[in-house]
């Protein structure tokens, strides 16, 4: 690992005023914020990642910043809360399932203990190509180099939002969560702070691989919104190559409100698939109004799955992307909520 | 690394300063001073006192700002107990408590582990005895080449602590960032199931 100067500021503000610098990108910036450090001191180890300067942000006073609120809009849900503590809060898994599901099925216990959910959003992909710096050829890791997996072992690769300069999977789960119930996205700055939706945080890889947010670099993530709700009716369902401690082949994060059998409300978001966080609205499309059945449901599959592009070893995913849409939302259909 | 040569280094003026005064400073004009201070490729190894509190001890040391707690508890303290496995976070060889919840201390700054309780192998036997899930590892043969099994077993503890022990399959389930090579999974679920009731958590 590379030398790095250590930071660990108690306010915001100076942890902001800290972490700018003159990047390109937030992943690439010389300065880092470091949370769990879960995902960024492995890449350090690897050499992947390489700043010279982190800002520990764990001991930062500010107690929205660590905690969850409830109210009658809805969840918020400070940036430095642990995985494992929404996890397990109760009213929470009973409320919106699938905001908790996202995040025991991730990880291993001792990972959620430590990673926090501001970074957990900006995990990076598990690309193989990126992580061993052996390859030479990784637009994400080095801009203008190549990408060796179009054209290599790319098993585990997306089909949805690539782009000839990448085919990286985004790796997490919980940012499916987010981006079905139409969460917020709280960013701060030195300039002040701003909400966005958290569908507007991740970009498609397109010719920049490497601008992997809207984020500049310096900014900080304070705190997620998940408006309105409850979501008792809702689930995240992951299939692996092994039941657990693994990422994702093929994932759905999806909420139904549901009258006498008819979808009022659909949310339908799919992981292990995609370069980002992907909203399935075609299957929503078809389901939004509708008496949700077993072949309503494969339609749904089948609309939101008409443009995926497969390469060389991942065709496998298509039938397994569908078949995932399917079973969870006869799951859901079946559910006492 | 010597006394000298810690001096040496903090002469040279490489030594952190503290979070408070570098805030101040870079109040001032933060985008340039980061810059100035960042964009030097190659910068010198930085080092850090650091006091930890390891096993009820307050321990201080110098380090590296790049060492992990488990190169501070094997390599400077003498506290081998705990295993470096793969080093990446993936099997759980590393496992101890801090603040009693347990984590990964290959992924653990040392730096960045100042004001917490850590707690290893070596510090659960008190008075002469076993912890009980010590003991259930001996009594249900729950290991063969034993090296994971620090790590198991302090997974195991706070698996039962946070009440996640309730049956076999969320035990498998709660225990599974600990990779056992010999395969004594089985082993391991019948002496969790025999702590969790000399815990108290049963």
């Amino acid at each position: 690992m590379r030398p790095f100067t250590y930071e660990r500021p108690t306010s915001l503000r100076d942890a902001v005023a800290l972490a700018q610098s003159s990047g390109a990108a937030h992943v690439t910036a010389p300065v880092q914020y470091k949370g769990g450090g879960t995902n960024l001191i492995d890449l350090m180890k690897l050499d992947v990642m390489r700043p010279t300067r982190l800002i520990d942000i764990t001991r930062l006073e500010g107690e929205r910043l660590h905690t969850v609120e409830r109210s009658e809009q809805g969840v918020r849900i400070g940036a430095l809360v642990p995985m494992a503590r929404l996890a397990d809060m109760a009213d929470v898994r009973r409320d919106f399932p699938v905001l908790t599901d996202a995040l025991w099925l991730a990880a291993s216990a001792q990972l959620r203990n430590m990673a926090r959910l501001g970074g957990n959003v900006l995990q990076r992909t598990r690309c193989p190509y990126f992580r061993d710096t052996t390859y030479c050829e990784c637009n994400k890791r080095d801009p203008g180099s190549g990408c060796a997996a179009k054209d290599g072992f790319n098993r585990l690769h997306a089909v949805f939002g690539t782009s000839d300069q990448c085919i990286a999977t985004y790796a997490g789960d919980w940012g499916q969560a987010l981006i079905a119930l139409d969460a917020y996205v709280e960013i701060l700055s030195p300039e002040g702070s701003r909400s966005v939706l958290f569908a507007d945080l991740h970009r498609l890889p397109g010719d920049t691989p490497w601008i992997e947010t809207t984020l500049a670099p310096g900014e900080l993530i304070t705190g997620f919104v998940v408006p309105g709700g409850p979501w008792p009716r809702s689930k995240y369902l992951k299939i692996r190559d092994r039941e657990s401690y693994a990422f994702a082949n093929a994932s759905a994060a999806v909420a139904l409100d549901l009258e006498g059998g008819v979808a009022r409300d659909v949310r339908i978001a799919l992981g292990g698939l995609a370069t980002k966080p992907w909203r399935a609205t075609k299957a929503e499309a078809v389901l939004r109004g509708q008496l949700v059945t077993e072949d309503l449901a494969i339609a749904a599959a089948e609309a939101e799955f008409a443009d995926a592009v497969a390469y060389e070893h991942n065709a496998f995913k298509i039938p397994l992307g569908k078949a995932t849409i399917v079973r969870a939302l006869m799951e859901l259909t079946e559910m006492d909520a | 690394m010597t006394d000298d040569d810690f001096l040496a280094i903090s002469r040279r003026g490489f030594l952190s300063v503290s979070a408070a005064s570098a805030s101040a400073a870079t109040m001032l004009r933060p985008g340039v001073a980061a810059a100035q201070e960042e964009d030097t490729s190659a910068l010198d190894r930085q080092m850090r006192q650091v006091t930890l509190r390891i096993n009820g001890q307050s321990r201080t040391l110098n380090v590296d700002t790049r060492t992990t707690v488990l190169d501070v508890l094997r390599e400077q303290l003498g506290l081998a107990g705990t295993k470096k496995g793969c080093g990446m976070g993936q099997c759980g060889a590393c496992t101890i408590h801090v603040d009693g919840r347990r984590e990964l201390s290959c992924l653990s700054l040392a730096v960045a582990a100042e004001g917490q309780e850590i707690t290893t192998i070596e510090g659960l036997a008190g008075g002469g005895e076993l912890h009980p899930m010590q003991q259930a590892f001996i009594d249900n043969d729950a290991f063969q080449c034993g090296y994971c099994t620090r790590g198991q077993i302090m997974s195991a503890i706070a698996c039962v602590q946070e009440g996640h022990a309730a049956d076999d399959a969320q035990i498998r389930e709660y225990m599974s960032g600990n990779l056992c090579r010999c395969a004594a999974y089985p082993n391991i679920v019948a002496a969790i199931n025999q702590a969790k009731t000399q815990m108290g958590r049963g």
